[in-house]
Parts: C-alpha cells; structure tokens; sequence
C-alpha cells in the first residue's frame, strides 16, 4: 500500500494506474468491437445468453467482493449452490410446494454460511482452509440428498423467470433482482460505515479492533450474506437450466474468484470496488461469448481465461515497478525518501 | 497396521543420521494421531470385512495412495513456504498425456518418465518465477496456470485418449504389480517421500523453507535467499506433479483431456489433513502423506464396510474440517498452558 502512495506522482498516472477503470474501458472496447463486428453478438437472443450464464457468476460475485476486502475467502460457494439445488429438487419430488421450498433454500444458504463464518471468526482458522473443506463437505451433502437424480419438472412460471427475458428486450427476467443485490451491495460497501470498516478491517485487522471495529461479527455477517446469495444462485440455477442436480454449479467457485481478481479486487484485502467486479465479471462473461460465437474452442477459451488472470495481477504492479522507477530517475539525488526496504 | 509398514522404513535412514530423530519422530503428535486414526479404522474396516486386507486389498489401498502422495509431497513443500500450488491437478493431466504421447510413439519408457518429470519441473519454473519475481499472490498465479495448462493440454490433446493398449506392456505392468502386497509404484513413492523429507529436515535448503514459512521477513533478514528457495519448491512440486502424472499413465494406462481435473482440492486436502498448515513454517513431508493415505483410505474403507459412495465426499470434508478445528483447539491449548507457565515464572522472579 505504501508502494502506491510512493508510485503516485502525477494525477494522470494514479489514473491510469487504476485497475478497476481500466478494466471497464476493456470491457466497452469489447463490447463496442463484438457489436460492429462479431456477426450475431448483437441480436437480443444472443444478449439474453450472455448475460444469463454470467448471472450466477455476477450473484455471487457481489458478496464475494466484499468478502474479500475484509481479507477472507470463500471458496465453498459453488458447493453451497449446488447443495440449495439438490435440496431443492428432494423437496419437490417430495411435494412441497415452491413457494416454501425456495425460502427454506435461502436459510440453507444462511446456515453454509454461518458454519464457514464460525469456523472461521471463532476458532480463528484460516477461510481459504476452511472453506475448501465446506467446498468437499456441501457438495457431499448434496450427493447425499439427491443421488445422482436430476429434478426438472418445476412449475413452467417459475422454469420462464429462470430463462425468460422481459418482454421483447435481451434483458432477462432474474437481472432484475440481481440489479437491486447490486445497489444494495454498491450502498453498504461504498457509502455506509460498514463499507468502511470493511476496507479497515482488510488493510489491518488489528487496527480496525482497536478503532471499535467488531471485526468477528462484521465478517460473520459477510460469510453469511455469501451463502445466502450462493444458495439463491443454485435456485437460480436449477430454474435457468430446468435441472436440479447434485453436481450444478461445480467449479463456479473459480470462476467467480478469476472474475472477481480480474476486476481489481486486491486478495490481501482492503482494497477493491464493486464496479471493478461486475467489469470483471462481464468481461469474462463478453469474451466466452465472443469466442464461442467466433468459433474459439472451449480449450483456447480456458487458457485464454488464464492468461488474463495472471496478466491482470501481474500488469498493475509492474505499472507500479515501472512508475517507481521513473519517479526515482527523476527525482535523480532522493530528497529523504524512504528507503524501499 | 500393514500401512504404517510403508511410512515405517522412511523415518530409519534420515532418524540415524542427526540420530535420536527416530523417537523425535515418534513424538510428533501430530503424525502419530493420523497414524492411530488410519490404523484403528483399517482394523475395524478388517473387523467387519475379513477380505479387506487381503494382499489384493493392501496393494489396492497403497496403489490408491501413491499418486495423492506424490503430489501430496510436493504441495506440502509449497505450503511450507506459505505459498500454494493449485495448478498440480492441470500439471498431473499434461505431463501423462506427454508421457503417453512419447510411448505410444515408441518412445523408452523410463524416457517418458524423465520427460513427464521435466515438463512438470518446467510448469513448477513458471509457477516459481511469477511467485517470487511477480510477487504475486500464490493463489492468484497458480489459479492462472491451473486455467493455463488446463487450456494447453486440451488444445494440445483434442477430444483424443490414450488407452492401455497404446502402452507397452512393461510400462503397465509395472503400474499394477509388485513384489507381493507391495506395488512397485508404492516403492517408487516411499523413495521420493523419503528422499524429499530428508532434504527438507536435514538440509539448510530445506530448513530455510521451513524459515521463510515462518516469517518470510525475518527469513530475508537472516540472508535466505527467499526467492530461489520459493523457487525450488516450486519446481520440486511441478516435478513430483510431473512424475505423479507418469505414474498415472502406468497405473491407470487411460488418460483424457479431463485427467487430473480437480485435483488440487484433494491434494491441499490431504496436506491439510496430515498437518501442514497453511500459515507457513509447520508440518512434515510424512504428515502430508500419512494425510493423502487416509483420505484415499476412506475412500476404499466406505464401499468395503457397505456404505454408499455419495458418503465419500462428505465425510472427506468433515474430516478435514475436524482436523484443522482440532490442530486449532489443540495449539490454543498448549499456547495458554505456555502462557500461565511464563507468569508463573515471571511471578516467581518478582516474589
């Protein structure tokens, strides 16, 4: 952090150097070139697609974000997404209604999320462990609850919410809540005093305890939001593709992590914004569909995943080696600078 | 009790050397917990079903093993360093489909082996020079590479596979049998494990991980040449992944654009497990392969005592989720026991 006050010396370089902008302007580029020129990008149907397959990766991504800038992880959210499907389609083989399944779904979501939380603010074990262990435990649960069966007769209402888009336009149905979990994750993270403990408590944990801070709870709560946004994101899921099955979702973790890191968002903590996220996310989201529809196979789009996510940690801080090393040469004989140590 | 017969003979060559390390060993709690837990639920597994270790089942269990180990061995070097590597699983499927590449080309068997070694070694300098000179987060890089071999191999491998059949028959066979109940794969494992964990216990290079796992500040203070050593286990990692990756070609003779996806979860799994934790600077090559054998274990114990596989991986993530809440519950201990017994001191000077 201090790297970034030392590598700041014009405006237009701090700029520049901001990750989170940078990373939206790609993403315009991309939109506006696939559009002029990616034969089919353009029509609604195509939209509709990209932005439907990237909702579950953008639902989970929101309270990742904040997650992260309070310096934790969670990589159990694709086995928590998977276990609200697989509870999901028992229930209603079993004959319960939706309208009660759903929300019991969620509170599953709550309870994933309040064992990571626990585990992790009350015994103090590290979230990257901790999760990884709830990754292989939820996703064993689902296994159990429902086999290998695949539920796919859900109510026609609730099956077109999942895929429909709003009336003629590429808009589909479910962006719509997924807008409100925006601003409402855009309101708490950038511009409530929560957000604001959230950022303190990542650039330093002890600091931000003794600032008054109630760190274990603060976090406990954003381990819980995840897992109540990943269980809806496995309803969601199993409404998009019509399929609840044990197996849904597997590996979302990764990919909403990529996406996640591609838009800025620092793995140490304290430092990230949502709108670098969801450019992030959509980036990722653009570029599969682009490449899908410009006839890029499957593999080369893996890599091609890779290759920004290295690019995009490594980038900024050779920006910041680079841009020190320039301020240091213009600055020929350093005034009382601190010695990089 | 058979299993321990394997780790057993590992810990005499590198004991005798600083000697008395032999009951050092011994006392490892941590080891020694896994080892009772592994023991007690193969006995009663035997208990309830009296063809499970049998010679077949005994070869069974350790050729599940080896492989985990194996890339268990390496990972551990990593998480020493306080570092991760989640590109193993992507490594693991390249450097097979090479190596079976190679010999379905005619090529000399212990040829591939060497190339499968060294591609991984290659993936692991990679991994290494973006860590240490990128200074970038380990997670985040290897994240990449993981996509990143990943897309190469299936760019590389296409929708093709390698079956049995293109093998020579040595290389197979020497994948499934062994001198009894002892598979040569497992022999070939012990080796390594015992070779890597003597480097890293008794040699300064080795020691300096454990340094820099620690405190990787006071590491650099102290003249560790951080980034070469974050370097090397790396490239130890990619190399144990590379060989791992071999073995997998000679042990299941099936490889396909998907092998080893996944599996980087199962390896930090079973590093976890057996104890080396993430914080850097703690645990042992040995624990790290005791881990891997009693997560491949369960898997063989479930079916065998009659319970369904969906089982299997819930209980491998309770498992691991107990074993790090109770390392947790257990250092919290012995750091308060500490704690009272330095004032108890400390009242005791004033008085």
């Amino acid at each position: 952090m201090t790297d970034l006050g030392k590598a700041a010396p014009r405006p237009w370089a701090r700029d520049a150097l901001r990750w989170d902008t940078a990373v939206g302007a790609l993403l315009v580029v991309l939109l506006v070139c696939s559009f002029a020129f990616v034969d089919n990008f353009g029509n609604a149907l195509n939209l509709s697609f990209l932005i439907g397959n990237t909702l579950p990766i953008a639902l989970i991504a929101l309270p990742m974000t904040l997650l992260v800038v309070s310096g934790e992880i969670d990589l159990s959210v694709g086995s928590t997404a998977g276990l609200a499907g697989a509870v999901m389609g028992r229930l209603w083989n079993a004959g319960m209604a939706i309208e009660v399944i759903i929300p019991l779904c969620v509170l599953l979501g709550v309870v994933c999320g309040l064992v990571n939380g626990l585990l992790v603010t009350r015994l103090g074990l590290p979230s990257l462990a901790v999760t990884i262990g709830t990754l292989a435990a939820y996703r064993g649960i689902a296994q159990i609850v429902l086999g290998s069966d695949s539920v796919t007769d859900f109510p026609q209402q609730y099956l077109d919410f999942g895929s429909g888009r709003i009336g003629g336009s590429f808009v589909p149905q479910a962006a719509v809540p997924w807008a409100v979990l925006l601003a409402v994750a855009v309101l708490v993270l950038h511009a409530t005093p929560v957000g604001r403990s959230l950022f303190a408590v990542g650039a330093s944990q002890e600091a931000a305890r003794f600032a008054g801070v109630r760190v274990k709870r603060l976090k406990l709560s954003m381990f819980v939001a995840t897992g109540t946004v990943s269980a809806l994101t496995g309803v969601f899921w199993a409404l998009h593709y019509a399929s609840a099955r044990y197996d849904n979702a597997t590996g979302l973790e990764l990919s909403v992590i990529a996406a996640v890191l591609l838009g800025g968002i620092d793995f140490d903590g304290g430092r990230g914004t949502l709108g670098g996220a969801v450019a992030g996310v959509f980036l990722l989201g653009a570029l599969q569909n682009v490449m899908s529809l410009v006839n890029v196979s499957a593999q080369s789009q893996t890599l091609i995943t890779g290759v920004l996510l290295v690019v995009s940690v490594l980038a900024p801080r050779v920006a910041r080696q680079v841009a020190r090393a320039r301020h240091r040469t213009a600055a020929a004989p350093p005034p009382p600078v601190p010695a990089a140590t | 009790m058979t299993m321990t017969a394997k780790p057993a003979p590992a810990p005499a060559p590198s004991g005798a050397a600083p000697g008395g390390g032999l009951l050092d060993r011994v006392l490892k709690v941590r080891e020694l917990a896994i080892a009772v837990v592994l023991v007690l639920m193969l006995l009663a597994t035997q208990l309830d079903n009296s063809a499970f270790l049998s010679e077949q089942g005994i070869k069974d269990l350790l050729l599940n093993a080896t492989i985990l180990v194996l890339v268990g061995v390496g990972q551990a070097t990593v998480v020493i360093t306080r570092n991760v590597d989640l590109s193993v699983g992507s490594t693991l499927g390249v450097t097979a489909f090479a190596a079976g590449e190679f010999l379905r080309g005619g090529g000399n068997p212990l040829l591939a082996v060497l190339i499968a070694v060294a591609l991984g070694a290659g993936f692991g300098v990679v991994n290494g020079l973006l860590v240490s000179l990128g200074q970038v987060p380990a997670l985040v890089v290897t994240l990449g590479t993981l996509y990143i071999i990943r897309g190469l191999d299936s760019i590389w491998f296409g929708s093709r596979q390698i079956t049995a059949a293109d093998l020579p028959a040595g290389f197979v066979s020497f994948g499934r049998d062994g001198l009894g109940a002892l598979p040569y794969l497992a022999v070939l494992t012990a080796v390594v494990l015992a070779a890597a964990a003597y480097y890293l216990r008794n040699y300064r290079s080795g020691r300096d991980m454990y340094a820099l796992g620690s405190s990787p500040e006071a590491a650099r203070l102290a003249g560790v040449p951080v980034r070469r050593r974050i370097l090397a286990a790396y490239v130890l990692c990619g190399a144990l992944a590379g060989l791992a990756g071999a073995l997998y070609l000679a042990r299941f003779g099936n490889v396909d654009s998907g092998t080893g996806s996944g599996y980087e979860l199962t390896v930090v799994s079973a590093v976890v497990v057996g104890g080396v934790a993430f914080t850097g600077g703690s645990g042992s090559l040995y624990g790290a392969a005791l881990g891997a054998l009693l997560l491949t274990s369960i898997n063989s114990v479930l079916p065998s005592i009659g319970v369904s596989s969906v089982w299997v991986q819930a209980i491998d993530g309770t498992l691991l989720l107990l074993a790090i809440a109770v390392d947790r519950v257990v250092a919290l201990r012995v750091a308060a026991v500490l704690r009272k017994r330095a004032a108890q001191t400390r009242s005791a000077h004033h008085d």
